[in-house]
């Protein structure tokens, strides 16, 4: 992609039923680019995405493509891509002529028309599939032909509404693996909406978490990891290790809490005061129990649980005052032992 | 010693065969034997009569007559129903339940009831001749409608505009938007995701209810006969004045067999394409709700349609019952300024037959001889719809034909019903002047079907394991049926009921081949009394359309209120 483009959103809004379904969102995604729009059920994702489409209109707010206004230009004479769960392959085509059906749409002729088809299929090895049913094909085939379809008009934005969330996992992550090589390849900017934050980890160049009609946090996923923004954001990305405390000291950050005075790292701009009740959270680590010599944060377990999970082991610390600590080792423990570990200083967040 | 559980053991052989033997052995001897009948008696006349009884064009014209208005009535009818159809599917708006419910009347709706709305919104002495008449002072009513084609269309219209509004409506409610929305993003206009997209999708629905249609409209008997008239003479009427007027039985059969014949061949095409519904509407995406109108062209298609639904739907019946209170009383001397008042005196005048003529009773005995064949009619199709339905659901690989056997009858017309009841059944002590039950028996055997259909898959609804259960637990298979089965088939052996009694209280074309003069059923009485000058008589016909409209309309409350287990929707 030789030329840049940007999809810029500003201050979309939209009620459903009088409630607000999204609240002033906006974004930007550039060309090479995939934005993944991560957030449960029910959070506005596949509206957002039917706005930008066009399909429904937002109550205020804009959507841009470099800097035209797209809010005069019908769904159809947008050029995107547009991927569903289910796939929406219409049941009455057959694999190439779904594929051919965007391509029929800007009038190309039949020649180019099954030249794209033909290119459509084989990025996603589908070439041999061209005269089937879609009807009769396996949930990864549809899939397939559902990303050649988009793909097929070369949209100038791709998006993909939980595209892999009906597939078994085996399936689902050799294709988010292929999904990704297509995604590279095209250079298309692409939206990914899931909410499963593992495929948007492997997918996206940047993520945006939603939350009730708004954007939580957004951003490169290690800066998500590193730095969630707030509780709510830890806890959606699963970090179960945390602690409610009292700052003691600012500089350097000292917070006191059931489990004795931690040295704790917050990110730059929030003014904490002493005495403020704050709760840390513990970023995920490689593993705990290497002690390097450091005797900063050392706190001790007696270990409950240790499982075995294949390339590590999961093991369940019960801390002084009954709290539990969950974290991953490369070394096995045995129940009832007590060990040390230690919790690195910029593993531990200092959250309001 | 073997307990035998589950079904298959709880009737045993004899039983068995007394299921299938009863329901086969009425169809056998009221329908197949008649039909028999009529085909040997074409047959026959072909052979011997003199040739110039059969002019081709006593065949040809009313054949051709009956395709051309069946054609037309069922373009117009896709032309109002389609629009109606997709905004059913895919908007909510004001008054759309009552619209639903209106749109439910036509289902049971009498077709003398329907004639007489009609007549009483259009004929000459409608309330709309009566209004501008008095208004413009004028001697002669201004508007002409009955008897005309244009009225016989849009009766049909009226009729039929239900049934595209529910096979292609509910097809097109279930047509997940996401299609429609992939290929908008895929660069298709409005226009082109329609014809692409939608349409290819609802094809077979679209198919199926333009056959139906089309079926209805070409067997539309008591339609063209009581607002058509005298001067349009389709297949049917054809009969039915062979029959009455012309006394010229081997035209009537001849007429019938070609009329068999079409509906056959229609019936073949139809099940052809319902079979095949050749898209699967794979993966059932969640649909994604109801819109209300917003654009200024959504909100006059919206309104434009819903008043034009709603008029064609409401007014006729309005009408009827707003001018069954209306007495005309004109001034002497005084031409065509024609006062008029509220009066009661139709109705009071139920009881009394005003005629004088033994072949006239009055109207309440027509109303009681309704009654009592409705009331017959519901324990014949019960009784037998029941033995049927546990015959076909006792043996599921044999049930295809048994079933098709039953439904058969569906598919002739009333009208040859009627014929072939007339010329079967011609010697005391079983003919029609001696033994009135062949009146109920004709209904019987259009209700059984409906009987079946109700019962049937809420019977084959009840997993085994529950008859194993109760008689694991000590229950004998009398009791298994009584204590299980028959709570949960209840509701929908009342259902069948309701259907029954209601087909057989409006049931005008094979009636109007067996009901003796002097023991009329309340349609037709209706018909007649339509049919006859004088302001009296005409009064009453509406009372009693109103009156009999009232019946079906409490039918419709309770099938509507009446939820089944097992099936969502009849």
């Amino acid at each position: 992609m030789s030329e840049n483009h940007r999809l810029s959103l500003h201050e979309i809004t939209k009620n459903y039923e009088g409630k607000p379904l999204l609240n002033g969102i906006s974004f930007e995604v550039n060309s090479g680019e995939v934005l993944c729009l991560l957030g449960r059920s029910g959070s506005g994702k596949s509206t957002l995405l039917r706005i930008i489409a066009g399909i429904e209109n937002a109550d205020s707010g804009s959507v841009l493509w470099d800097d035209e206004d797209l809010s005069g230009t019908p769904t159809h004479l947008r050029h995107f891509g547009l991927m569903f769960q289910d796939y929406a392959l219409f049941p009455h085509r057959n694999v190439a002529e779904n594929v051919a059906f965007g391509l029929r749409m800007q009038k190309i002729d039949s020649a180019e028309i099954d030249r794209r088809v033909l290119a459509a299929l084989e990025q996603v090895n589908m070439v041999k599939f061209g005269d089937r049913r879609v009807t009769d094909l396996s949930g990864g085939e549809q899939q397939r032909v559902a990303l050649a379809r988009a793909l097929a008009p070369a949209p100038r934005l791709l998006m993909l509404d939980e595209p892999l969330a009906a597939l078994d996992r085996a399936l689902r992550e050799q294709l988010q693996q292929e999904l990704r090589e297509v995604l590279q390849r095209t250079g298309i900017p692409a939206i990914y909406v899931t909410h499963d934050q593992e495929e948007a980890l492997a997918l996206g160049d940047r993520m945006a978490l939603l939350n009730e009609g708004q954007i939580v946090q957004i951003g490169s996923p290690d800066v998500f990891y590193r730095w969630p923004k707030n509780l709510w954001v830890a806890q959606f990305l699963a970090m179960e290790n945390v602690f409610s405390g009292q700052v003691v000291k600012t500089v350097p950050l000292q917070v006191q809490t059931a489990i004795g005075l931690l040295h704790a790292s917050t990110a730059s701009g929030s003014n904490l005061t002493s005495g403020d009740q704050v709760t840390l959270v513990i970023t995920p680590a490689a593993d705990f129990t290497l002690l390097n010599g450091e005797q900063i944060n050392l706190v001790k377990g007696v270990c409950r649980d240790c499982l075995f999970m294949g390339e590590y082991y999961q093991i369940t610390l019960s801390l002084q005052g009954g709290q539990n600590f969950v974290f991953r080792s490369n070394h096995a423990v045995n129940k009832g032992v007590e060990i040390p570990f230690c919790l690195p200083v910029e593993n531990v967040i200092c959250l309001k | 010693m073997r307990l035998k559980l589950g079904h298959t053991g709880i009737i045993p052989r004899l039983g068995r065969a007394l299921l299938w033997g009863i329901p086969l052995a009425f169809v056998g001897i009221f329908f197949f034997l008649p039909l028999g009948k009529i085909l040997w008696m074409a047959f026959e006349s072909t052979l011997t009569t003199q040739r110039t009884l059969f002019s081709p064009a006593k065949i040809i014209g009313p054949l051709w007559f009956t395709t051309w208005q069946a054609v037309l009535s069922t373009l117009l009818t896709l032309l109002l129903g389609l629009p109606a159809a997709y905004l059913f599917a895919r908007y909510t708006f004001k008054g759309k339940n009552l619209l639903k419910v209106l749109t439910t009347i036509p289902f049971i709706l009498p077709t003398v009831v329907a004639a007489a709305g009609f007549n009483a919104l259009l004929g000459p002495r409608g309330l709309l001749n009566l209004g501008l008449m008095n208004l413009f002072n004028l001697s002669t009513p201004p508007i002409t409608f009955m008897n005309t084609l244009a009225a016989i269309l849009v009766v049909h219209v009226f009729y039929n505009t239900t049934i595209v509004i529910r096979v292609v409506g509910s097809a097109w409610s279930q047509l997940d938007m996401r299609w429609e929305h992939s290929a908008r993003v895929l660069g298709a206009t409005r226009w082109q995701t329609l014809r692409e997209v939608t349409l290819p999708l609802l094809r077979p629905s679209l198919l199926a209810a333009a056959l139906l249609v089309f079926l209805f409209d070409f067997t539309s008997f008591g339609v063209i006969l009581l607002v058509g008239g005298p001067q349009f003479s389709s297949l049917e009427t054809a009969i039915y004045q062979q029959v009455f007027s012309m006394l010229n039985l081997p035209l009537a059969g001849l007429l019938s067999v070609v009329q068999l014949t079409c509906t056959f061949l229609i019936t073949l095409l139809y099940t052809q394409i319902n079979g095949s519904r050749s898209i699967p509407l794979m993966p059932h995406l969640n649909g994604e709700g109801l819109r209300s109108a917003k654009t200024h062209a959504e909100k006059l298609l919206l309104s434009g349609m819903t008043t034009l639904l709603f008029l064609l739907l409401s007014l006729p019946l309005l009408a009827m019952v707003v001018r069954s209170f209306l007495r005309l009383g004109a001034d002497r001397g005084e031409y065509g300024q024609v006062k008029i008042g509220f009066t009661l005196q139709y109705y009071r005048q139920l009881f009394i037959n005003s005629n004088q003529s033994i072949f006239y009773v009055p109207p309440a005995q027509a109303a009681l001889n309704s009654l009592f064949y409705a009331a017959v009619t519901v324990i014949l199709s019960i009784l037998l719809g029941l033995l049927a339905t546990y015959a076909i659901t006792r043996s599921p690989h044999r049930a295809h034909w048994l079933n098709t056997l039953i439904t058969l009858p569906l598919g002739a017309s009333a009208v040859t019903l009627g014929l072939g009841f007339l010329v079967t059944f011609n010697t005391p002590p079983f003919d029609p002047q001696s033994f009135p039950l062949l009146i109920p028996i004709a209904h019987t055997l259009v209700a059984m079907p409906f009987v079946v259909r109700t019962v049937q898959p809420v019977l084959a609804s009840i997993p085994d394991s529950l008859r194993n259960a109760a008689s694991v637990l000590g229950a004998s298979r009398w009791q298994v049926w009584r204590e299980v089965e028959l709570p949960i088939i209840g509701r929908a052996v009342l259902v069948g009921a309701i259907f029954s009694f209601t087909i057989s209280l409006g049931e005008f074309g094979a009636t109007s081949f067996l009901a003796r003069p002097d023991r009329p059923t309340l349609p037709i009485a209706i018909a007649r009394y339509l049919s006859m000058p004088g302001d009296l008589n005409y009064g009453q016909a509406l009372a009693m359309s109103t009156l009999l409209m009232l019946v079906c309309a409490l039918s419709i409350f309770l099938l509507e209120h009446i939820h089944l287990p097992g099936i969502s929707e009849i």
